[in-house]
């Protein structure tokens, strides 16, 4: 996993503003949750089953927008060269895949619910959300088996496009291939009760606003971590270990090149990632 | 000027490097490098000799896909199959096949110092993954010319050219599809620990829309009463995947290369 030492001074980035955050995230989950059970009607056709989508729906369109999400935040890693917006977009990515479990879990209670199955093969949305899923599943496996740090970032990011482009056509292809059997909630809002209605967009906002506190929680840990590793670092006094370690190489500087130019290129993905190892093992015993 | 030279020397093990052909028109304009049509064109003819004298990929995949029907027949049992389930067994078979291809697509040239050969070139990098996917395609196209017939004679049950004008179609338009992807991800896995397993385990739901539209659209074409051609949807499915991963696969495919 890419862990960028972030610079002194770029160390209030995700910190900042995370505790008005929180709180508004919890209050509009409890606003949100208070609606769905104590206010809203029950509908008529499913009953207090029915209650299920206002979780289930939120998760799963804020599961889709955040793999999106890490694809356009790849761009940006591409085009900078910056290794942070590498991990906004693993950050993204890993929440996403968070939620798309939540999605799945919640939507197989429903199905069996309301159609008597865990599981059904004839709905294009559960179909294409297993496969989207199964895909970033490969995500995490990927980013491990590439031992240089750098291009680690590089092809995880080309992978958050591809798959980012791959989201919507895969959809596209399952829809048409099945006919429709989930409920198409947003298209007909029409018909939708402004009850049901509003508790919806404010279930869908408090779970915006969660993903978005939780995505800065991870962000704060990842370059909090890193900081400690280099103070850690710092404070065993041993340079001629310090130098060289992967993660200041390609530390996301903007001012600084991304690649270190006097290293012989095919030398450098395996002797760096072996190096911060031997840095801790050494200076145990001192 | 002295561009063409490095590329032979790094890589003196290997039959062929990238940069040799290159050297023909190179030398006669010292100066331009070689346009893109003329690099895809050298790269691929190295590839296909490659293949032609090692014979790695394409035995391999035809036989595999033909060991495959003998599986399905056995594990089916079942003698003749059509319609859906026909099109799905020659869907699954094909692209268990094309997974083979996949993953050795890469594998000589990271190995055997291929890519710094080509990168010491002074070429577009998107001409390695033109020739490539057009590598892959080929060997695609050449295993059906096998699996294809081996196909209706083992396993189909309608006979095989009332399906065939349509069929070549709804081939060629997933081929291009698989080839593209393939070729992505085969230079996305192939510098990984575990290549062999994560190339098929990231190919395989990005080609899900592939195989939804090939299998869909042959279905009809493998009917008992032939019902009709393929529905022009799948056809559509097929060839706007085709325009919009090898419009995303050509974008990205330059960030996969630098060193």
């Amino acid at each position: 996993m890419a862990r960028p030492a972030q610079p002194i001074s770029a160390q209030a980035t995700y910190g900042s503003g995370l505790r008005k955050l929180t709180i508004a995230a919890a209050a509009l989950m409890l606003l949100a949750l208070t609606m769905v059970f104590f206010w809203v009607p029950n509908d008529a056709d499913q009953g207090f089953l029915q209650k299920i989508f206002y979780i289930h729906v939120p998760l799963a369109i804020i599961s889709l927008c955040g793999f999106v999400a890490g694809g356009v935040l790849a761009i940006f890693h591409l085009r900078t060269g910056d290794r942070r917006w590498d991990m906004r977009s693993y950050v993204a990515i890993h929440l996403s895949l968070v939620f798309a479990v939540g999605t799945l879990i919640t939507g197989s209670i429903w199905a069996r619910g309301s159609w008597g199955h865990w599981w059904v093969w004839s709905e294009p949305t559960l179909v294409s959300f297993l496969i989207v899923f199964l895909l970033y599943a490969t995500y995490q496996p990927l980013r491990f088996a590439i031992e240089d740090p750098e291009r680690q970032a590089r092809y995880a990011s080309v992978f958050a496009i591809t798959c980012g482009a791959f989201v919507p056509l895969n959809f596209l292809a399952v829809r048409l291939s099945t006919q429709y059997l989930h409920p198409r909630v947003l298209g007909e809002t029409s018909n939708l009760p402004w009850k049901f209605a509003l508790t919806f967009y404010v279930s869908l906002l408090a779970m915006t606003v969660l993903f978005v506190a939780l995505w800065k929680f991870e962000m704060t840990a990842k370059q909090t971590r890193a900081q400690v590793r280099t103070l850690r670092r710092l404070l065993t006094e041993d340079r001629s270990d310090f130098v060289p370690a992967s993660g200041r190489s390609a530390a996301p500087r903007p001012d600084a090149p991304l690649t270190p130019a006097p290293t012989t290129p095919g030398s450098a993905g395996r002797v760096h990632p072996p190096a911060p190892a031997p840095a801790l093992t050494r200076t145990s015993p001192r | 000027m002295s561009a063409p030279t490095p590329a032979a020397p790094p890589a003196p093990g290997q039959t062929t490097t990238p940069g040799q052909p290159l050297s023909g028109p190179a030398a006669a304009a010292v100066t331009a490098p070689p346009g893109i049509l003329a690099t895809v064109g050298a790269l691929l003819r190295k590839e296909l000799r490659v293949e032609l004298r090692t014979l790695e990929s394409v035995p391999g995949m035809s036989l595999f896909a033909v060991t495959t029907f003998v599986v399905f027949h056995f594990a089916l049992n079942q003698s003749s199959v059509d319609g859906d389930l026909a099109s799905g067994i020659l869907w699954v078979t094909l692209l268990f096949a094309a997974m083979l291809g996949v993953n050795r697509l890469f594998v000589a040239d990271a190995e055997q110092g291929g890519f710094d050969g080509f990168l010491l070139a002074p070429v577009d990098r998107s001409a390695l993954f033109l020739a490539k996917a057009a590598a892959l395609l080929i060997y695609l196209l050449v295993l059906e010319v096998v699996a294809v017939p081996a196909f209706a004679l083992l396993l189909l049950l309608p006979p095989l050219h009332q399906a065939l004008p349509d069929l070549l179609l709804v081939l060629l338009l997933a081929d291009i599809g698989i080839a593209v992807i393939g070729t992505l991800i085969a230079a996305m896995t192939v510098r990984t620990r575990a290549r062999d397993l994560l190339g098929p385990l990231l190919a395989l739901p990005l080609l899900v829309p592939v195989i939804i539209g090939g299998a869909r659209a042959t279905s009809p074409l493998f009917a008992l009463t032939h019902a009709g051609g393929s529905p022009a949807r799948w056809l559509g499915t097929l060839g706007l995947y085709d325009l919009v991963f090898g419009l995303i696969a050509y974008a990205v495919f330059d960030f996969l290369l630098e060193e």
